[in-house]
Parts: structure tokens; C-alpha cells; sequence
């Protein structure tokens, strides 16, 4: 039903809490950071961000954990803001593809 | 010259992070050094300071009004930074008892109560908790007897909330320090209540 | 700003529109009536902020208080029970 935004669930009826708490691991920490400063220098606004995971396809929004879905909305937001494009992100994730490989 | 015992391939995700950062950076755009420091601050920013504004509205009835009233402002009073926060404090009573949710994100005071844990982001308790609070309160070890009121909160928008508990039985002459001990991140979000030296 | 049309105490109904973009107007309480519990204030519209436009002129924003047994038909809790969100105004009209 498109009326009804996915990410936007609630009295939709849902198992058991999970109680359960982690760590987060460092890229996680460094995300939430990242996300906040930018930010806080007003060049990405939160609702930009929001925008961006809602938009994420159903099966991604429920399939991945919270910090990967707030990187994939922090990357589109700087495209969409032009703050890098799509072709630096491309190069860029192949020189750190290769660098990690040795 | 890898050492393939310790290769450990990087996630899509963490790619991502990697890549960003490095661009971010070689832009000028943000420092490493900056990225670091925001991480450490949250690294350290727990729930202590919700938990001190607590004892101190339980201490002193006249910040307990100014609390109720302005969150935000009453927070600043008291000397605690709390950049861009607009607070609503929703106080528990004999009648009343409050629980906090964002059903479309996760929206929390971070920045007086820390990062919020898992099950706060979690769907299950975004979809129920506006639905069947009771239940959901249950689970979580709290039996809210009918005759108290449920309120639960959706952060939907600019504010952010914090319960103020009620404060436990048989605590008189209590310092400061020692009330605020007693409530934990849980008391903050409305899922459990402090225990006191009777219960 | 934009003043605030609605006080404390009013009654008010939540429009039952389901328009694209983003919107921070829960889809649940779309339809229902409550009751202003407080004016939180005016704030840039984050539908707006959301497009990368600055959301200007800020909108009242207001905290309003539904009882759960008018919200969901099933409800099984106490007849007293609320649920209070956060609406903004553009998003409300009298009840």
C-alpha cells in the first residue's frame, strides 16, 4: 500500500522486544559522528538524512542494521547537496578497495 | 604483503564509511581530528546527567515546576550544555505513568541521555508502543495497574522527551548523588521505574 | 513566524491526507481528534528541510493528546490511556 510509507510503522503489529544491547563498533561511532557534524556546520539538515532512509527500498530498510542505513543516507545527502559526486565516491571506494587489499 | 591470517574484507557499509570520511576530509570539508573528538564525546556521554535532574526536581520542588514547564531551560539553569535540545519533561504520578518512543525514527535526547539503545530503534517497539503500551511495558518487567494512566509519547517532531519518575519510598535525607543513583536510562525512557530502599 | 491558531484545551483533527515526500505527521493519527495539550513552539517545516529548502517561515508546532480507545478500535488498556504527539499546524484543523 504506497499511502503508507514503510518506515512509518507505528500500530503496525510487531513481534517481542528485543532487549538485547551492543557495543558499536568504531566505523558505527564514526558514522553517528559524521553525521552529527555535518550538521552542526548546516550541510546536510536531519530531515535530509531522515528523507533519505525512508526512501530506502523495503527489503534494504528491514535487511540492514542502523548505522549502515544512516551511511548509505549520509552519502546520498552529500551527493544530492553536491558536496561530492557520484563519480569521487566511485574512484574513491576503489583506491580504499585496493589500498585495503595490499 | 598481506598477511591473509589477518584479512579481514570491509563490509559494503563500512567501505562507505571509509571512503566518505577520506573525501570529507581531503575536501576540507571535516577534520580527522574533529571526527575523533565527536566520537569520544559520545563515547562517554551516558544517561548520568537525565539521572541528576531527576534527584535535583525530587530535591527542589520549585526546579521540579521550572522542569515541567521548560525543559530546555530549566536544564540550562542548572549549568548543563545542551546544545540545540528542546526538552519536555513529562513527570509520573500516583494517576500517571509516561513512555517515550520515536514510531518514525529514533528521535532521543541524545544529548543529555547518550546514544539510545538498540531496542528504542528497534521495529518492534516503534510499531507497538503506541498500540499496546501495556504489554510492551510488560515485557520489559513494568505491570502498570489500570487504574494508573498510560501516556505514551511519539517524539514526532522538534521536541525531545525524558520521564521524571516518581521518586521512591523510604529515600528521605538523601543526598543528591545517592537519589540520582537510583535511576537508570530505563527510568529515563519510561520502561522501568527506580527501586527504592523498600522494594 | 506564522501564529499559532490553536490553544491549549482546543479540540482539533488531525487532516487525513496521504501526500508524497517526507512528513513527520504519524500515518496512525492521520483522521483522529484530540485535544491541544501545549504550543511547543514555531519551527521550520521539515517537509521543506527535508527538500534541501530552509523551511521558513517557521510553523507552530503543537503537542496534542488522543485517547487511545479513540485511536484503535481493539485497544486494551484503560479507558484513560493517551497517546500525545507532536503535529504541526498546516497539519490540523478544527474539530
Amino acid at each position: 500500500m504506497r499511502e503508507r510509507s514503510h518506515h512509518d510503522m507505528g500500530g503496525l503489529p510487531a513481534g517481542p522486544v528485543d532487549r538485547h544491547e551492543h557495543d558499536y563498533a568504531e566505523w558505527e561511532r564514526r558514522v553517528d559522528a559524521m553525521c552529527v557534524l555535518v550538521g552542526n556546520k548546516k550541510l546536510v539538515s536531519v530531515d535530509q538524512r531522515r528523507r533519505n532512509i525512508e526512501q530506502l527500498p523495503p527489503e534494504v530498510y528491514d535487511q540492514t542494521a542502523y548505522y549502515e542505513k544512516w551511511v548509505l543516507s549520509l552519502g546520498e545527502s552529500l551527493i544530492q547537496r553536491g558536496l561530492i559526486t557520484t563519480e569521487e565516491l566511485a574512484r574513491k571506494m576503489a583506491e580504499v578497495q585496493n589500498r585495503v587489499r595490499g | 604483503m598481506t598477511d591473509k591470517g589477518k584479512y579481514q574484507p570491509l563490509s559494503y557499509f563500512q567501505l562507505m564509511e571509509v571512503s566518505l570520511r577520506e573525501l570529507l576530509v581531503e575536501k576540507g570539508i571535516l577534520s580527522e581530528e574533529e571526527i575523533a573528538q565527536e566520537v569520544e564525546t559520545m563515547r562517554q556521554r551516558g544517561y548520568q546527567r537525565g539521572s541528576r535532574v531527576v534527584a535535583r526536581a525530587w530535591l527542589d520542588e520549585s526546579f521540579k515546576k521550572k522542569l515541567l514547564a521548560n525543559g530546555t531551560q530549566a536544564c540550562e539553569e542548572l549549568g548543563l550544555e545542551i546544545p540545540a535540545l528542546k526538552l519536555v519533561v513529562v513527570e509520573n504520578t500516583a494517576e500517571v505513568h509516561n513512555a517515550i518512543v520515536c514510531t518514525l525514527c529514533s528521535c532521543y535526547p541524545r544529548v543529555l541521555l547518550g546514544i539510545p539503545p538498540e531496542w528504542y530503534k528497534s521495529r518492534n517497539y516503534r510499531s507497538r508502543m503506541v498500540r499496546e503500551p501495556r504489554a510492551v511495558l510488560k515485557e520489559f518487567g513494568l505491570n502498570v495497574p489500570q487504574k494508573i494512566q498510560v501516556r505514551v509519547h511519539d517524539s514526532s517532531a522538534d521536541m525531545r522527551y525524558m520521564v521524571l519518575p516518581m521518586r521512591p519510598a523510604g529515600t528521605e535525607g538523601w543526598s543528591e548523588e545517592r537519589l540520582a543513583a537510583l535511576v537508570n536510562r530505563d527510568c529515563l525512557l519510561g520502561v522501568a521505574v527506580p527501586k527504592g530502599p523498600n522494594d | 513566524m506564522s501564529e499559532a491558531r490553536y490553544r491549549p484545551g482546543e479540540r482539533v483533527r488531525v487532516m487525513k491526507a496521504y501526500p508524497l515526500g517526507h512528513v513527520r505527521t504519524p500515518y496512525y493519527i492521520r483522521g483522529h481528534t484530540g485535544t491541544i495539550e501545549r504550543v511547543c513552539g514555531a519551527f521550520p517545516n521539515p517537509e521543506e528541510l527535508a527538500q534541501m529548502r530552509d523551511g521558513l517561515p517557521p510553523q507552530p508546532l503543537y503537542r496534542v493528546r488522543f485517547l487511545q480507545k479513540d485511536v484503535w478500535p481493539d485497544y486494551r488498556g484503560s479507558a484513560k490511556d493517551v497517546l500525545e504527539v507532536e503535529i504541526f499546524q498546516h497539519w490540523l484543523e478544527p474539530a
